[in-house]
């Protein structure tokens, strides 16, 4: 896409349009001394480049291998997350929800976007989509096809609407045939997907 | 407000479309809209709640048509002439024409990782929690014109209180501008069939995080 700062001459398409626009924006907030764009900068390198899955993956292998940990995450996500050291800091209200045989776990929020940034970094547009909005909390199993997940009979599927600012990430469960992993390898195996619920991890195979 | 925002259970909006290898940002004003939101933010000058209401009270055809950081940006405009930091002149014209107001701080870009971590919403309580886990609870039927985290799908019903969260910022009147009003928030837990009728999807569960004014007890 135009990543490109010096052509604006898109005519009529809702890009250009729209470069212009928060251009006009960010200059009048400047102007004005409300911000300072190179926090903008900062601020879009940040979650362009560190804040991401890859710390929720982090989360996630940390608790498939080592049980004190995952019982702490389980216990508080935000404390346990923060003594991981993935980062400086956690905002409160981090709840881990472990899927089990019997239960798979989907986190949405219907009436906007929240999401857990801090570890899965920003939300995809499919997330932020009426699509997944209105059907997550009344057709996951129907979501789920969408992503082509199917489960297994017997798994019953519990959906968090994430309605206030308490935030949300799936513990799914170890795949199976990766015992003795390192930490790393299983952190691999951990998708964006399957910590927001509609996915599973990959399987051994896949990255073998 | 039952805006065109609170979409938990509607048809028709087809199925979901996951994009391959989607890019953090699909265009360049995408992250400098979510950064001068953040920027902004950071001043002090608006509550998490008054932005997501800023974003409800968007017509509900662009709501459906604008892509999210399209309506980031929209709002932002809104928000700013709302609380008198611009005039619509000054945005048209893509310049100051009259110098700012003094706000609280601002945003250096030294200080940015220092705000990647999420604020907190817990606030001391105002009295003890009126419910506990276990009990039932009936969701109260409001149709508050304002903002409100009480979901349409999830009104008049009743289900289980899981969890206590703590007492947080209360939404409903800190979109408003009006303070913390802190209240007591709830995981309250609900069978399928309770939300979608006999024909709800087998075993379904689903929880919503409920403010105990939201809550009656069942």
């Amino acid at each position: 896409m135009a990543h490109d700062h010096d052509h604006d001459h898109h005519h009529g398409s809702e890009l250009s349009e729209m470069q212009l626009r928060v251009r006009a924006l960010e200059t009048v907030l400047a102007e004005k001394g409300y911000i300072d764009p190179a926090a903008l900068d900062a601020i879009i390198e940040a979650y362009e480049t560190k804040v991401g899955p890859h710390n929720g993956a982090r989360v996630v292998a940390k608790a498939w291998s080592d049980p004190a940990f995952k019982k702490a995450l389980v216990e508080d996500a935000s404390k346990a997350v923060v003594a991981l050291g993935l980062m400086n800091r956690v905002g409160d209200h981090l709840i881990a929800i472990e899927n089990t045989p019997k239960l798979h776990n989907m986190i949405v929020c219907t009436l906007c976007s929240c999401y857990p940034w801090e570890v899965l970094g920003l939300p995809p547009v499919w997330y932020k989509s009426a699509p997944y909005r209105s059907r997550a909390v009344s057709d996951p199993r129907g979501i789920l096809a969408d992503f082509d997940v199917t489960l297994p009979a017997g798994t019953d599927i519990r959906v968090w609407d994430s309605t206030a600012e308490t935030r949300f990430i799936v513990l799914p469960m170890r795949p199976a045939g990766t015992e003795g992993w390192s930490e790393e390898k299983l952190a691999s195996l951990v998708t964006r997907d399957c910590m927001i619920g509609t996915g599973l991890p990959k399987s051994p195979k896949e990255v073998a | 407000m039952d805006g065109i925002h609170d979409m938990g259970g509607m048809h028709g909006f087809g199925k979901v479309d996951p994009e391959k290898d989607e890019p953090v940002f699909h265009a360049e004003w995408e992250g400098r809209t979510l950064a001068l939101n953040r920027a902004m933010g950071y001043t002090g000058i608006w509550t998490i709640d008054q932005t997501r209401y800023g974003i409800e009270r968007l017509p509900p055809d662009l709501y459906l048509t604008a892509s999210y950081y399209k309506k980031w940006a929209i709002r932002l405009e809104k928000l700013i002439v709302e609380l008198g930091l611009a005039d619509a002149d000054e945005i048209k014209a893509g310049h100051a024409l009259r110098p700012g107001k003094t706000l609280k701080r601002k945003l250096n870009a030294a200080d940015v990782p220092n705000t990647l971590s999420r604020g907190s919403f817990a606030r001391p309580a105002q009295a003890p929690a009126g419910f506990k886990p276990g009990d039932r609870v009936r969701t109260k039927n409001i149709h508050p014109e304002t903002h409100t985290r009480l979901p349409r799908y999830a009104r008049d019903r009743v289900g289980t209180v899981e969890a206590i969260r703590g007492c947080h910022v209360f939404p409903d009147t800190a979109a408003l501008g009006k303070g913390d009003d802190p209240q007591w928030l709830y995981t309250v837990l609900f069978d399928g069939r309770e939300l979608w009728g006999q024909n709800a999807e087998s075993g379904l569960k689903v929880s919503i995080e409920a403010f105990e004014p939201y809550l009656d007890p069942a």
